[in-house]
């Protein structure tokens, strides 16, 4: 736990430069406006974390930010949001190559019905054709970033369902870490898991911000002042405040952050 | 805690509830006892009938099979006036108009079924699935008159003579599509068993698709993986068990099917290697004679063909469960 309290300590966003910039977005489920004109900069080998009270929209945003909303009809973002100067809001750039940099890992552990080696290397397939000795190495380095190598190397080729629910999840970190994206998404990671298994996935957060743009949506305040760099607090659409974690738990502006973060409502 | 005082009163009225607890325990335990064994004679009841039918079967094929030996089922004739019986024009035909049945459906009735699931507008999702349950719902002797007034005659008009100008000219497979376009035979009953099983291939595989959870599909389209790959990497491999339970549903159906077949076939118990001639199945065979099968040992023929459709279709089941079996055992589950 140590090496949290250094980050907390230090004010950790004034040197950190913005990867993703969130300018004024809205989003709508047909004509239900359920964000309300979100500006947020996401800073580089920082973790942010998104908390609000349920239905806040905290997970919209996450949704918004690799465009897997676009896969249900009648949802749309307006407004724009950039990553490293690009708007990723332009129709005209492709979805699939903005997830190969957006990485997004759910609530649920979502193994894919096949082996533990294949769920990573599917991943790979969809962007380079390794050779069987790159692969090897793409799966083994992934799985040793997410602490699993040890715990699945000699059943490589046996199904993942078979895996704990845990061991599920860091599964699906490898899995999206093995396409080397620049920013990953966390959606609830651990609100399915026992503590172990969530103290395991919040350390390998804290690991993988030195090589990633990290985002995660969380109910849990705790964890939300383990792992985040960067706070923001959402309340109905809108977004309330955001600022340096330290600063947001100790000293909330808004009345209603206070209010949540002690456990008043939500 | 000992009871200090003891009042009769209450001692009775405790004794009363408990008999009337025991009294209702017992009619409970009867309907218990009831159910179990009316569920238990319902289970019974499949075997029975299942061993029913495979002891009639055997029974009446006796003769056909005393008379022409094991060599019944690989003899080409099919003579009712010389009284000679063999099933392996039936057999052929059977087996050729389902495997060019699922030629047809298993890929377009998937391809249904992942438009519907995948691709498909909101609004034309519900049109789209009802028609094809009505579709399903077409009785047999509906596709065999349309096959013969209307689908025959536009085969052998437009479509028969254009396969035999230009597959019919391949050296080797030429000889699949070669002869006149008579517009109905195995060709004709083959499509119209593949149009009727379609439906069945996608509502089922459709249904099996609603059940992959949208996160897992989020998960891989979140990778950056396209309709395609989502589809061919998770999709049906989630689904593969239901996948393969439907198409063995519309294999056996297709097996099976008289009407429709009995009506574009052909009838002529013959095996031609072009697609194009006419044939018979061993359903359409037994509605065609069996009314008019005057020589018990025609009957008995016939009554061995319907354990030879029996025996293909156990064998068809068995390898759709053996099949399912090394697939999860590859997959690793």
């Amino acid at each position: 736990m140590a090496n949290f309290a250094v980050n907390a300590a230090a004010d950790s966003l004034s040197n950190a430069k913005p990867k993703m910039d969130i300018k004024d977005v809205s989003f709508f489920y047909n004509d239900n406006k359920a964000l309300k004109n979100i500006t947020l900069p996401l800073y580089e080998q920082r973790v942010t974390a998104l908390i609000g009270p349920s239905g806040c929209g905290k997970s919209t945003l996450l949704r918004i930010l690799n465009r897997i909303y676009e896969l249900y009809p009648g949802q749309r973002a307006e407004g724009v949001i950039t990553l490293d100067g690009e708007n990723i809001l332009d129709p005209k750039l492709d979805a699939n190559l903005l997830r190969s940099k957006v990485g997004m890992v759910f609530q649920k552990p979502t193994p894919f019905p096949m082996t533990i080696y294949d769920n990573i290397a599917f991943g790979v397939r969809l962007y380079m054709k390794p050779s069987r000795g790159e692969m090897d190495e793409i799966v083994e380095s992934s799985l040793t970033r997410t602490a699993l190598w040890n715990e699945v190397k000699d059943r490589l080729h046996t199904s993942a369902l078979g895996l704990s629910g845990g061991q599920q999840q860091r599964l699906c970190i490898a899995r999206t870490v093995a396409i080397k994206p620049e920013v990953v998404l966390f959606d609830e990671p651990t609100s399915a898991l026992d503590p172990i298994s969530t103290a395991k996935i919040e350390e390998l957060i804290d690991e993988l911000k030195r090589d990633f743009t990290i985002v995660i949506v969380t109910h849990n305040m705790q964890q939300a002042a383990r792992v985040a760099d960067q706070t923001a607090f959402m309340y109905l659409g809108d977004l309330i405040e955001a600022g340096p974690t330290t600063s947001m738990f100790s000293n909330p502006k808004d009345n209603r952050t206070l209010d949540y973060i002690t456990g008043r409502f939500g | 805690m000992v009871e200090l005082t003891f009042d009769p009163a209450e001692a009775r009225a405790e004794e009363k509830q408990r008999d009337s607890r025991r009294a209702s325990l017992g009619r409970l335990i009867l309907t218990d006892r009831f159910f179990k064994n009316f569920t238990r004679a319902a289970a019974l009841l499949v075997l029975a009938l299942l061993f029913g039918v495979i002891l009639t079967l055997v029974e009446g094929s006796i003769p056909a099979l005393k008379q022409f030996g094991i060599s019944f089922f690989w003899t080409e004739e099919w003579n009712p006036v010389k009284e000679r019986f063999g099933a392996l024009a039936p057999i052929y035909g059977t087996v050729v108009t389902s495997i060019i049945a699922m030629l047809v459906a298993v890929p377009v009735g998937l391809g249904i079924a992942i438009f519907l699931t995948e691709l498909c507008p909101q609004a034309l999702r519900r049109p789209v699935g009802i028609a094809i349950e009505l579709l399903a719902g077409i009785p047999s002797i509906i596709y065999g008159i349309w096959g013969l007034f209307v689908f025959a005659p536009f085969l052998q008009r437009y479509v028969q003579p254009a396969i035999i100008d230009t597959l019919g000219n391949i050296p080797g497979i030429g000889a699949l599509f070669a002869g006149p376009p008579y517009g109905i035979g195995v060709l004709t009953a083959g499509l119209i068993l593949g149009i009727m099983v379609l439906p069945f291939i996608a509502s089922i595989t459709r249904d099996v698709f609603e059940t992959v959870p949208p996160v897992l599909k989020e998960s891989a389209y979140g990778l950056g993986a396209t309709t395609w790959e989502v589809v061919w990497k998770v999709v049906l491999p989630y689904t593969r068990a239901g996948v393969i339970g439907g198409v063995m549903l519309a294999l056996g159906r297709a097996l099976g099917e008289t009407m429709a077949v009995t009506f574009v076939i052909g009838n002529a118990h013959r095996i031609s290697a072009s697609v194009l001639q006419p044939g018979t199945t061993i359903s359409a065979a037994i509605a065609n004679e069996f009314v008019e099968a005057l020589q018990a040992l025609h009957t008995s023929s016939l009554t061995a063909l319907g354990l030879v459709l029996f025996i293909i279709t156990f064998f068809v089941l068995a390898c759709a469960r053996l099949l399912l079996a090394s697939l999860n055992k590859r997959a690793g589950g």
